[in-house]
């Protein structure tokens, strides 16, 4: 069985997608299968930064409502063969969505991928709940101003009520992706510090990605990050993260800021 | 500069059923156009506690007749056997100091006399003639209740023991001699302890005793306790405090940086709040109607 992994933030526009398409490829260049599903229907992007939005024939909804069936909606990565893509619907309206659905859809990815990356959309309306419905693992996306802390604290507020782990009882793993962070803005006081963001949302950390112009080069191409160009500063966060989501420890480093020889030997983790 | 949003100490109320006490905070807070709106505030964990989030309901709903449990203070009488001495006795007392049984509500302890159901109604109309008004009857097995006798009651609490007047000192009369409550037995009062963080959005409600949090509250997370709040982390959102009209409730947290602060009613934003304060550890108290705060060295 798969494990599922909701990326999710409560705001919009912190790099949610770019994180899915990010992860899912480095982790599928290990030899993993991996789906990146997409959940913000109606205001689909997944699908551009896969590089995939020509060969949407089906989408997630089409399943849902039987339509077609899932083999036929899920499309291969031309560039990575363990890398599928599971489009959102750009036309139909969100409350196709049905929690029944999702869960077929979900129980059968499961079975047949190792990983199952859902993307969230912004809010924490149904399509956000619904992502993070049926989650083994959730990365909460944050960027480090206040607005997006709050968010993300509500969101992993929903994590340990709404999904179906926090219902039956159990503990939802859950990491913090610091994106966009830019050391230098930081250190002028107008970012928040790592620190300061770990301190409030207290979940362990899972990786920081430097704000960069890789990013959105690579989206603009339509591929992910860590399959653009793999040595570009934000691609090797995004890999590290991955090997850490495998579990692995690896010591943290926060981009832009000089490594001292003995500093940052054991990282840093938070509660 | 402390206000009151518009609480009003009720520490008498028990509560009888689940959504009484809500109703009671939401008509009081929806009378004043105070900051501190529980309307806004929704709560998705504490299913284990009072239902706090059925405020909106509440208070869009056509109001619920409206049931309170409400506990008094009674003077119990003990009558003995043979009721002849007994009333003697309290003949007695009554001549020594008039008006004694005047205006008292008096409840009828018959626990371990026995007695069938005329000798209890001939006592009851013993004690009427004495103008002597008995509210309910304690201890009194049901076989010896009617409708034309007073009401049986249970689980009274003792209180302080009355001083029964003397000769000299008629005027001189205190408390009760043993209390009878009404409505369902106060329970103690437990204090919860929450084990993880309280995030934005979310609402913790314990209105009988202490709360304590060992993580943080949240920006825009919301702590209410009848009791003191206790908070081993960053306290970012509000907290507030005695709730149910208690005055000498306290919030301590090792961080203050909250948002709103409140004992029994009395608030404070952060606006208002010494700044010196920020990112210490802070005791708060309510002194008269004046928030107090003071770092914890």
């Amino acid at each position: 069985m798969g494990k599922v992994i909701v990326v999710t933030s409560g705001k919009g526009g912190v790099g949610k997608t770019t994180s899915t398409a990010a992860l899912g490829a480095a982790l599928a260049q290990n030899g993993d299968k991996v789906v990146v599903v997409d959940f913000d229907v109606g205001l689909r992007n997944l699908d551009l930064v896969m590089g995939a939005e020509r060969r949407v024939v089906y989408d997630l909804v089409n399943v849902i409502q039987g339509e077609a069936k899932l083999t036929q909606a899920l499309i291969r990565d031309k560039r990575v063969e363990t890398l599928y893509l599971l489009a959102a619907s750009q036309t139909r309206d969100k409350d196709n969505l049905t929690p029944e659905g999702v869960e077929k859809v979900i129980e059968a990815l499961k079975s047949a991928f190792d990983w199952v990356i859902c993307d969230s959309p912004a809010g924490i309306e149904r399509g956000a709940t619904l992502a993070m419905r049926h989650a083994d693992v959730a990365i909460v996306v944050t960027n480090p101003e206040v607005s997006s802390v709050r968010d993300s604290d509500r969101i992993i507020g929903l994590l340990d009520s709404k999904t179906l782990r926090a219902e039956n009882g159990e503990q939802m793993e859950k990491h913090l992706l610091l994106t966009r962070y830019d050391a230098a803005r930081a250190e002028r006081g107008d970012m928040l510090k790592v620190d300061d963001v770990l301190d409030i949302l207290s979940i362990p950390l899972l990786g920081i990605i430097p704000e960069s112009m890789d990013v959105l080069r690579a989206s603009n191409v339509g591929a992910p990050v860590t399959l653009a160009d793999g040595r570009s500063a934000p691609a090797m966060a995004y890999f590290d993260a991955a090997r850490r989501l495998k579990g692995e420890i690896l010591p943290i480093t926060i981009p832009g800021e000089k490594q001292s020889l003995f500093g940052r030997i054991f990282g840093r983790k938070a509660a | 500069m402390t206000r009151h949003y518009g609480y009003k100490p009720q520490n008498k109320v028990l509560s009888i059923s689940e959504e009484v006490p809500d109703a009671t905070i939401a008509s009081n807070c929806a009378l004043m156009s105070a900051p501190v709106n529980f309307l806004l505030t929704t709560s998705s964990l504490h299913q284990g506690n009072r239902k706090f989030t059925k405020l909106n309901d509440v208070l869009t709903q056509s109001r619920p007749i409206r049931l309170k449990g409400r506990s008094f203070l009674a003077l119990a009488l003990t009558p003995e056997l043979p009721f002849e001495d007994w009333l003697v006795q309290l003949d007695a007392l009554a001549s020594r100091s008039a008006g004694f049984f005047l205006r008292r509500p008096i409840v009828l302890d018959v626990q371990g006399v026995e007695i069938d159901r005329s000798q209890l109604r001939e006592l009851v109309n013993q004690l009427g003639a004495r103008n002597v008004r008995v509210m309910g009857i304690e201890g009194a097995r049901s076989s010896m209740l009617g409708p034309d006798l007073p009401p049986p009651m249970q689980d009274g609490r003792a209180a302080s023991d009355v001083e029964l007047p003397n000769g000299e000192e008629t005027e001189k009369v205190a408390a009760a001699e043993s209390v009878v409550v009404s409505g369902p037995p106060t329970k103690a009062t437990p204090s919860i302890v929450v084990n993880q963080p309280v995030r934005s959005g979310q609402s913790f409600f314990h209105p009988d005793g202490d709360m304590t949090i060992v993580g943080s509250v949240a920006s825009g997370a919301e702590v209410v306790s009848g009791g003191s709040i206790h908070v081993y982390g960053a306290l970012r959102g509000r907290a507030m405090a005695g709730t149910m009209g208690n005055a000498s409730a306290r919030i301590f947290c090792r961080k203050f940086e909250a948002e709103l602060i409140a004992i029994d009613g009395f608030y404070q934003t952060s606006e208002d709040m010494d700044p010196r304060l920020r990112g210490r550890a802070v005791q708060i108290w309510l002194e008269g109607e004046t928030l107090r705060a003071e770092a914890l060295s």
